[in-house]
């Protein structure tokens, strides 16, 4: 069983390594030429493979941006799918050097887990989803309903928080993996399907008949996910933090995919010295100067990533809202790249 | 002048030397302690590095948590639990849930075991090909699609809350699960209780008084009229003194599920029927191969005293052929406890999938919970296999091996 061979992996290496907090992640990586990167098992939008097992989404966009940064190269990278209960054993067995799959940040994963979160990819929250033909509208209706889960989640806890406060009855059936639990909503085991709002969209996918299932306008707590690195490698911490930002940055400055070698010759202070050709900031971080040149060349903008994997040129069509530049109403901000 | 028996040589020492040492004597005794000496260092080192560096990483170590409170819900408990009891309580309720279906697919396991086996060997060919068919289907397919396929496939066939079967408008079945009537007890209960332990008291000793006429006095007495009427009658004569013993809360649809009653989830269910079926093939050829293993003389004997067949395989051959089946029986008793950690795969609480599965990577703590987890099912193993040691010595001793 994985989870087994995780925590034994995790025991070796903590019970046999001398210094189990590994201080060189970039160096491993450069010395390996691969990224080792944990994503889910597949959640549309977020991180999945396709037909030929490229893997795609936002998620993704965050490993394959880190791999450019750090090795020029997008596309080496190891993706290791994970389980919600299996991520964080991965992360702290060092079998993965970060773990960008739809996971919440949360002050006891931030400090017992041995583990730190980069920043945030994407402000989610938590729904419900219900068949049509319940006539239910608001997720208050749901008492004595059954509800299904993924086991291992925050989803799991609020659930219990939520139906405790509103003073309802509910019966949970917590299963392995999303699949298992959406394969056991849509059978009719459970009346309500429970996940982040995104992740509602993205299963509401997978179903037979999508147009028969309704997603409660409730959205009962704060989800906000991103990227994790184990506790302990300060430098690494900072590239996978900043690599984020600089996706948020370039979409600030309007930087894109297209148009980037074109902003190379800008002569605008704030653009010379995030894509490089002033300074020396990238080689502050362990990179090189061009860094964020690689990233968007990579995966574009924090925009251009959300539009082509979540937002409107995908099959999810998840409007921006908490997402959009804090220039426009959103949340998501960057601290000045100088 | 008497010759003086002499003392034997202090025993202890020796037995110890040719325990520890075995040919080598007293070298192998130092050998032997020395690799101890060895053993337990790197124990130690690798338990103290694994927590410095567990320190170090800052992630959490040691058993603190199963004092605070786990804030998730469990669908199926034996005991009472809600979200704000501790993960020490989630502890026990996976070890709960794993145990009973552990001893009710042991239970169904071997009855179905024993009658597929008889319909192997039976003489009519449809019952035995039917009986081989059984085995060869069941025990070549994985176990986990086994069990996926009756979640599935049951939950597929049932219909949703508000269109439940219903048997007499008291037990319905919907995918949610069986609901029955719960018992409620009322005044007349202990009255109930006392007669009946009366009636079966009386009844055994009525069944070995019958025995031990049969075998002094070759006497043969019907009892069963009388077992009947204690069994029965005397209950039946309490409750019209004392009213009913139990009055049932009938279940009640209200909003998406049926309120009151007790259920039985469809998870239990599907997990109970894939376990019991998947070992009952292993266990099937086990015992027929016990069976097999009796003299077929044994048999002719039962015959030739003008025994049925039934009562021969029964009187005769079945306690014999037990001696063989025993030890390779508790293998599947065990494989059984150990497969049913499957159960996270169709959302039953076992053990794995609440502590294990949730309560791990609510709190991080891989390498405490998952020990604590494999030292269960080590106990539960153990505890099975010397049940199953007893039960075989006791039955060797009876045959006189």
């Amino acid at each position: 069983m994985k989870r087994v061979t995780l925590a034994l992996s995790l025991a070796l290496a903590a019970g046999l390594s001398a210094q189990a907090a590994d201080a060189q992640t970039l160096k491993t990586i450069k010395d390996r030429g691969m990224l080792s990167c944990g994503v889910s098992q597949g959640l549309p939008g977020f991180s999945s493979p396709d037909d030929k097992g490229n893997w795609t989404g936002i998620d993704v966009d965050v490993c394959r941006a880190i791999a450019a940064a750090v090795l020029n190269d997008p596309t080496k990278i190891k993706f290791v799918p994970l389980s919600a209960k299996d991520r964080f054993t991965a992360l702290q067995s060092g079998e993965i050097d970060v773990l960008s799959r739809n996971t919440t940040w949360t002050v006891s994963r931030d400090t017992s887990l041995g583990a730190n979160f980069t920043g945030v990819t994407y402000y989610d929250g938590q729904g419900f989803m219900v068949k049509k033909s319940l006539k239910v509208n608001s997720a208050l209706e749901l008492n004595s309903a059954s509800v299904c889960v993924q086991t291992g989640t925050t989803t799991e806890l609020n659930l219990a928080d939520y139906f405790k406060a509103n003073n309802m009855k509910y019966e949970v059936i917590a299963f392995g993996t999303i699949d298992e639990a959406i394969k056991a909503y849509e059978s009719g085991r459970c009346d309500v399907f429970t996940d982040d709002s995104s992740g509602l969209y993205a299963s509401r996918l997978k179903l037979t008949n999508p147009a028969d299932h309704v997603v409660l306008p409730e959205i009962i707590s704060k989800e906000p996910l991103g990227p994790m690195v184990r506790h302990g490698d300060d430098q690494w911490f900072d590239i996978v933090k900043w690599t984020l930002f600089a996706m948020v940055t370039a979409e600030e400055l309007g930087i894109t995919q297209k148009n980037v070698d074109e902003m190379v010759k800008s002569d605008k202070p704030e653009l010379k010295r995030v894509l490089g050709t002033d300074g020396n900031l990238g080689e502050q971080l362990g990179l090189t100067k061009d860094w964020v040149i690689r990233i968007v060349k990579a995966v574009g903008n924090y925009g251009e990533s959300f539009d082509r994997n979540v937002g409107a040129g995908s099959p999810l069509k998840i409007s921006r809202g908490l997402n959009n530049l804090w220039t426009k109403g959103g949340l998501q901000y960057a601290p000045p790249i100088r | 002048m008497g010759v003086q028996a002499r003392k034997p040589p202090p025993q202890f020492a020796l037995k110890l030397r040719r325990a520890l040492g075995g040919k080598a004597g007293w070298n192998g005794v130092a050998v032997q302690l020395v690799f101890g000496a060895i053993l337990a260092w790197i124990v130690y080192e690798v338990i103290s590095n694994a927590r410095t560096n567990l320190e170090t990483q800052h992630i959490a170590a040691g058993f603190g948590f199963l004092n605070n409170s786990a804030s998730f819900d469990v669908n199926q408990t034996l005991i009472s639990y809600s979200g704000s009891d501790t993960y020490f309580r989630v502890f026990l309720v996976g070890i709960l849930n794993t145990l009973l279906v552990s001893v009710v697919g042991i239970f169904f396991a071997t009855v179905i075991g024993f009658v597929v086996a008889l319909c192997r060997l039976s003489p009519n060919w449809l019952v035995s090909r039917v009986g081989g068919l059984y085995v060869e289907a069941i025990r070549n397919l994985p176990l986990l699609f086994q069990i996926l396929f009756w979640y599935l496939a049951v939950l597929a066939a049932l219909p949703a809350p508000r269109q439940s079967l219903s048997i007499f408008g008291a037990i319905f079945l919907n995918n949610r699960g069986v609901i029955v009537p719960s018992p409620e007890g009322q005044p007349g209960f202990v009255p109930f209780l006392a007669a009946l332990a009366l009636g079966i008291v009386a009844s055994l000793g009525l069944r070995s008084y019958a025995l031990r006429a049969l075998f002094a006095q070759g006497r043969a007495i019907r009892i069963w009229p009388y077992v009947l009427t204690l069994l029965v009658g005397l209950p039946l004569l309490t409750m019209l003194a004392f009213g009913p013993p139990v009055t049932f809360e009938f279940p009640q649809l209200k909003g998406f599920n049926f309120a009151g009653g007790a259920r039985i989830i469809p998870e239990f269910v599907a997990l109970t029927v894939g376990l019991s079926t998947y070992t009952a093939a292993f266990i099937a050829e086990i015992v027929r191969a016990g069976i097999l293993s009796v003299h077929k003389g044994q048999m002719e004997a039962g015959s030739s005293l003008g025994l049925s067949r039934g009562a021969t395989l029964r009187l005769i051959v079945v306690p014999q052929a037990m001696r063989v089946i025993v030890p390779p029986l508790t293998n599947q008793y065990l494989n059984l406890t150990k497969n049913s950690s499957l159960a996270v795969a169709i959302g039953y609480p076992d053990l794995v999938s609440v502590f294990a599965g949730t309560a791990l990577s609510q709190t991080g703590q891989a390498i405490e919970i998952l020990v604590m987890t494999m030292g269960v099912y080590l106990l539960i193993s153990l505890a099975t296999s010397a049940i199953m040691s007893v039960y075989g010595w006791r039955l060797s001793r009876s045959l006189g091996a």
